[in-house]
Parts: structure tokens; C-alpha cells; sequence
């Protein structure tokens, strides 16, 4: 099963550097881009019996250190 | 008096900890790698340096807050260890879960290293009693991601609290509150992005972060 975790900081945490892609775009001539959010994809191979239990399994990794959830919110992907 | 230093992987002040340590205290100082797993006996002071622990990977401190020692680190910060983490020591604490909140990129994007003022926000703290009566004292900033964010919640009960120990007095990065540096709810535990470790001799520029060493030494 390969898994993928998409990690943001969560709305309303300041994200810099979207701040700074977005900006960029605007100077780029995309006036209408707003919102931007710079996160990261974390993939890998998981060996598991079923997709409910890969999914408890790939939560918990987000938990313990894939994510800061003081800070970043995750979403989960199995596929 | 005894001392440790915790030498990660990509640890960068951890000399500069030992050698600040020794000049302004007098205690001895023992370095202890990452993948110890057990702490030197009769610590009266632990202390996690600034650095890019295991090159930042993933989060700053992140990977550094499991290495096998933290397990020791958290252990005798419970017994009581005046325990202080500087700059990537304080990412460390937030992200071992021994001090709230977290730091974020700073906020204009730079890595800022230059000396800063700070408000001696809490004077009672194990950490801050040698300032005395002074309310501002100097020391160095070195950092990208030294951006203090808690959510509103841990923010109104840290400051209830006292548990914010420096502010910024021209806030260098954007950190909630100009909050510089804050303590646990014990009060045991001190993690400041400012390098005490930079500023312990006059020659340096201030000899603040002696005080600090000193006070935390004294209450040990």
C-alpha cells in the first residue's frame, strides 16, 4: 500500500512562504492568485493487512511525528 | 556543580555551551551524545545547544526530539534538572512536548543574527533571579525559525501563568506576544531563542547570559 501525507500549517498559522510564492505570482501577472499555501507530500510504502488499519496506522505516524499539530494539520492518502 | 550539554547530530553551539558554562559558573561540564541512553549522575543542569540538529530534516528539532537521550532529558527535567534549551534546543523542548507552542519560520523570511534587548518579562524564575532588579538585559539572536506561535488558548495561559520569562523589546521575527523565551508550568524547564551562550563575557558584548547560567546553577 503506498501512502502519501500531505502536511500544511493550519489555516491561520502565518505561512511565510506562501506569503512570499504568492507575491511572486502577483509579480509574475497573476493578479487573481490568493491563498497560496506551501506544504509537503511524505510517501511511502507501507506493508498492511487492510486500508483501515493502514489509515489508523499512517494517523498515528502523523501524530507522534510527521506532523506538529500544535502548528500543522495533515490529510491522509492510501492508495 | 554539574553540567551537561546534549550533542546532537548538526549541534553547532554545544562547545560554546560548555565553554559559557564553565567561565561563568565554574562547574564542570560533561558533553553527552544524542544517542546515549543514560545521563551523567548528580546533574544539577541540562542543556540543549542551538544548532540545526539533524540538519533540520522535517521540522527544526523534530528529529532530534527522539533521539534515545531526550527520553533521559524528559526523565530528569520531572525530577526537578534545571533543564534549558537555546535556540534549536528551544525548537527541541516545543517539539518533545516539555514546552508549549512552537516556532515557525520567521516572519520576513530571514535568518536574523544580530544582538537584541529583552525584557526580563518574569524576574521570580530558577532562571532570571540573578538579574535582580534590572528589567532589560542583552543578548544574541541567531535564527530563521525562531517565530514563537501558540494557539490563543496556550497563549492566555502561559502568560497568565508567568511562564513567559523574555520578550523582545524590537521584535526581531515576528514571534507572538515578542515572546523570546518562556518556562514549563514547574518552572524547571527554560527554552529562549537568544543565546545566553554569545553574551557571557563583556568582550562579547553583554555578559547577561552568565547571569543566567549562574541563577540557574544557584537554585539547582
Amino acid at each position: 500500500m503506498r501512502a502519501k501525507v500531505h502536511v500544511f500549517l493550519k489555516p491561520g498559522v502565518l505561512d511565510v512562504q506562501g506569503k512570499a510564492v504568492e507575491n511572486a505570482l502577483h509579480g509574475l501577472g497573476w493578479a487573481g492568485v490568493e491563498g497560496v499555501r506551501v506544504g509537503k507530500t511524505i510517501e511511502f510504502d507501507l506493508k498492511s493487512a487492510n486500508a483501515a488499519e493502514a489509515e489508523a496506522e499512517v494517523k498515528q505516524m502523523c501524530e507522534k511525528l510527521l506532523a506538529n499539530t500544535v502548528i500543522e494539520s495533515y490529510r491522509v492518502e492510501l492508495a | 556543580m554539574k553540567a551537561a550539554v546534549i550533542v546532537f547530530p548538526g549541534s553547532n553551539c554545544d562547545r560554546d555551551c560548555k565553554v559559557a558554562i564553565e567561565r561563568s559558573t565554574g562547574a564542570a561540564v560533561e558533553m553527552v551524545w544524542h544517542a546515549e541512553t543514560a545521563l551523567p549522575s548528580g546533574l544539577d543542569l541540562i542543556v540543549l545547544p542551538g544548532g540545526f540538529s539533524y540538519g533540520d530534516y522535517l521540522r527544526c528539532g523534530a528529529m532530534a526530539a527522539l533521539s534515545p537521550v531526550m527520553a533521559e532529558v524528559k526523565a530528569a527535567a520531572e525530577r526537578g534538572v534545571a533543564t534549558v534549551g537555546i535556540c534549536n534546543g528551544f525548537q527541541v523542548l516545543c517539539e518533545a512536548g516539555m514546552l508549549p507552542g512552537a516556532l515557525l519560520r520567521n516572519e520576513q523570511l530571514k535568518y536574523v543574527c544580530k544582538a537584541v534587548d529583552l525584557e526580563v518579562a518574569n524576574a521570580q524564575t530558577r532562571f532570571t533571579a540573578g538579574f535582580g532588579d534590572r528589567r532589560q538585559v542583552t543578548m544574541t539572536v541567531g535564527n530563521g525559525e525562531g517565530n514563537f506561535f501558540a494557539d490563543a488558548e496556550t497563549l492566555a495561559r502561559i502568560e497568565g501563568e508567568g511562564q513567559v520569562v523574555f520578550r523582545y523589546v524590537n521584535n526581531p521575527n515576528g514571534s507572538t506576544d515578542a515572546i523570546a523565551g518562556i518556562v514549563n508550568g514547574r518552572g524547571n524547564v527554560l527554552g529562549l531563542m537568544p543565546h545566553p551562550d554569545r553574551a557571557f563575557e563583556a568582550e562579547l558584548g553583554s555578559a547577561d547570559g552568565a547571569i543566567l547560567f549562574q541563577s540557574a546553577l544557584a537554585s539547582a
